[in-house]
């Protein structure tokens, strides 16, 4: 049903998205842009491309930083546009994408607070997506308690630290932690409202958000081993909306080393691959790198299909992934370090 | 105060005391120089060896900082920005440098000694995603810095040993070309002095001697001129003759004092 009246409210925004995900560098840009000698080859090669002279008004020497900035200002103003035009339930859609970058402002901001940095030098640090209006407002904080109940409960994250998180755990907990417990509540809930608006969108979403699940649940256990980190802990942190959930997730959580993550993960076809293939030689790929390529294929996927809100999810992080792309291949020509500037992810 | 025709040489009295005096330290300065002289070796041998020390490590350095700054590109490109994050994050140095001193022939060099202070407050950093790479990234960076550190404590130990090596160089310099040729210069000048003294004195002694001689010649033709020396009427004589000068004969030709 859905799908009839899908265009009424969001069939502009539906073409636009996908006008500019035409936009994204394919690979002949791709092999273009690795062999540029310079950073100001690199620019010129760009210019080609949908980019365009983003970076025509740069004066001075261009460094990694700038294209950095640069590309992020695009994808800003982008979805700045798609938020603006957006009618509900795509707007609330939208801003799902955005708390992701909210959590990581949050805990930046939280840990400056704690450590008594001047709030405003961190605003700027921000990542512009993830920007909301308390956020502001956070330097009347000066003591974590204050912080939490005068600022934190505004924000539109206020639902996932009621949860999770209390007074004090903001003082003795790692912000790391703090994180990923921030950014399970999210990925749960965002599951659910996708889950909730159905149809296409669901079918779609639901995938990419349960890839996500998984793939946070994998590396955290991955990446504790060796830290002070405890079981009961770590499985605190896996989000409970994969295919992992729940016997994968236990498995997970007894896990003691990569071998038994990687025997864990046999059991699930869509990860098994993702295992087999990586390795932390040279030449081989990392398990990063190809959980980072099966995100890709998802989301390039998804815009198989029509009228749903997938395709903006996509987009974003598509875009996401072309921008580390770009810094990539930026970084190894500006370090001259060419052995490896292949390691990007394709994408088209 | 200088008599001794622009010649530089210390202000003393020529005398044989001062000759002497002279002598020791003649001795003492040379001893002294040759003590130096070894210790500037020394020193000159460690400086080279620190030099081919400092071209090694700097050479390496090269490599390790390019390596640890491309795993900082690696972290980005999986991690995202975490730089932020982790900066905030830092309440108090983990990584610490003590000094310490060494001796090498009497020069302190200051020896940096790096240690790490407390566990590994971040092993959590990059839980979500970028695990691996950040380990590597701050593994990296650590060989960065132990090299660093390594790389302080030669160029402070350059810098203080060169600075060494010029003093110590100064004084020998100094000492054979200042002090040195001056002792021996007051010890000539001391010499040549009282051989002049000797010859004038023995001159002296000469002349009083013939002095001496013309006047009793002198004495010896004047009695004789007076009479027969054969005294008949002494009586009459004695009258005429001065009273004779007890002194006169009681003098003393040798010359006894600069014997």
């Amino acid at each position: 049903m859905g799908e009839f009246l899908f265009n009424i409210d969001h069939g502009y925004l539906e073409a636009l998205t996908r006008g500019l995900k035409g936009g994204l560098l394919a690979q002949s840009d791709y092999a273009n842009l690795v062999q540029c000698e310079t950073l100001e080859d690199l620019k010129l090669h760009i210019q080609s491309t949908d980019y365009g002279n983003f970076l025509a008004n740069e004066p001075g020497a261009i460094t990694v930083q700038v294209i950095d900035e640069k590309l992020k200002e695009k994808l800003v103003t982008e979805f700045t546009h798609l938020r603006n035009n957006a009618l509900e339930p795509l707007a609330t859609f939208l801003d799902y994408i955005t708390y992701s970058y909210m959590i990581d402002n949050i805990i930046l901001l939280i840990t400056g607070t704690l450590h008594q940095r001047p709030i405003n030098e961190l605003i700027n640090k921000c990542h512009p997506l993830g920007s909301f209006e308390q956020m502001e407002a956070i330097h009347i904080a000066s003591t974590p308690a204050e912080l939490y109940n005068a600022v934190l409960v505004d924000t539109p994250l206020a639902n996932y630290f009621v949860d999770c998180i209390n007074e004090q755990d903001l003082d003795e907990m790692n912000v790391e932690v703090i994180r990923n417990t921030l950014y399970k509540a999210y990925i749960e809930d965002f599951y659910k409202f996708c889950a909730g608006l159905g149809g296409k969108t669901a079918e779609v979403m639901c995938d990419i958000l349960a890839f996500e699940a998984d793939r946070r649940s994998i590396i955290i256990t991955i990446n504790s081993f060796d830290t002070e980190l405890s079981k009961d802990d770590r499985q605190k942190l896996y989000p409970h909306c994969g295919k992992l959930y729940p016997d994968g997730l236990n498995s997970l959580s007894r896990a003691d080393d990569y071998d038994q993550v990687k025997q864990v993960c046999e059991y699930y076809s869509d990860y098994k691959p993702l295992f087999e293939g990586s390795g932390n030689g040279p030449g081989e790929k990392t398990l990063e790198d190809k959980f980072f390529e099966h995100e890709v294929k998802l989301n390039v996927h998804s815009y198989l299909h029509q009228f749903h809100f997938g395709v903006f999810y996509a987009f974003i992080k598509l875009k996401e992934q072309e921008m580390r792309n770009i810094i990539w291949i930026a970084e190894c020509i500006s370090q001259r370090h060419r052995t490896k500037i292949d390691n990007y992810i394709p994408i088209l | 105060m200088s008599g001794g025709g622009g010649k530089d040489r210390i202000a003393v009295f020529p005398s044989r005391m001062a000759q002497t005096l002279m002598k020791t330290r003649l001795k003492g300065a040379q001893k002294g120089h040759s003590l130096l002289k070894k210790k500037a070796d020394a020193l000159n041998l460690r400086f080279r060896d620190i030099l081919k020390k400092i071209v090694e490590n700097k050479v390496l350095m090269g490599e390790v900082m390019k390596e640890a700054a491309f795993s900082l590109a690696e972290a980005k490109f999986t991690a995202g920005d975490f730089s932020h994050t982790v900066i905030q994050n830092v309440s108090q140095a983990q990584y610490r440098v003590r000094m310490k001193k060494e001796n090498v022939v009497g020069v302190l060099l200051p020896v940096f000694d790096a240690y790490q202070d407390g566990p590994d407050a971040y092993d959590l950093t990059g839980l979500g995603k970028g695990g691996a790479n950040i380990a590597r990234l701050k593994k990296n960076y650590n060989k960065a810095i132990e090299l660093l550190v390594e790389l302080a404590t030669l160029q402070t130990c350059f810098i203080t040993l060169d600075e060494a090596i010029k003093v110590t160089n100064r004084r020998v310099n100094a000492i054979e070309h200042v002090i040195i040729p001056r002792i021996e210069n007051t010890l000539t000048y001391i010499v040549t002095e009282l051989d002049e003294m000797e010859r004038e004195e023995f001159f002296r002694m000469k002349k009083i001697q013939a002095n001496k001689k013309k006047l009793k010649e002198q004495e010896a033709a004047q009695r004789a001129l007076e009479g027969p020396p054969e005294g008949e009427n002494g009586g009459a004589h004695s009258e005429n003759q001065p009273p004779r000068n007890l002194l006169a004969q009681e003098e003393d030709n040798l010359p006894v004092l600069f014997n």
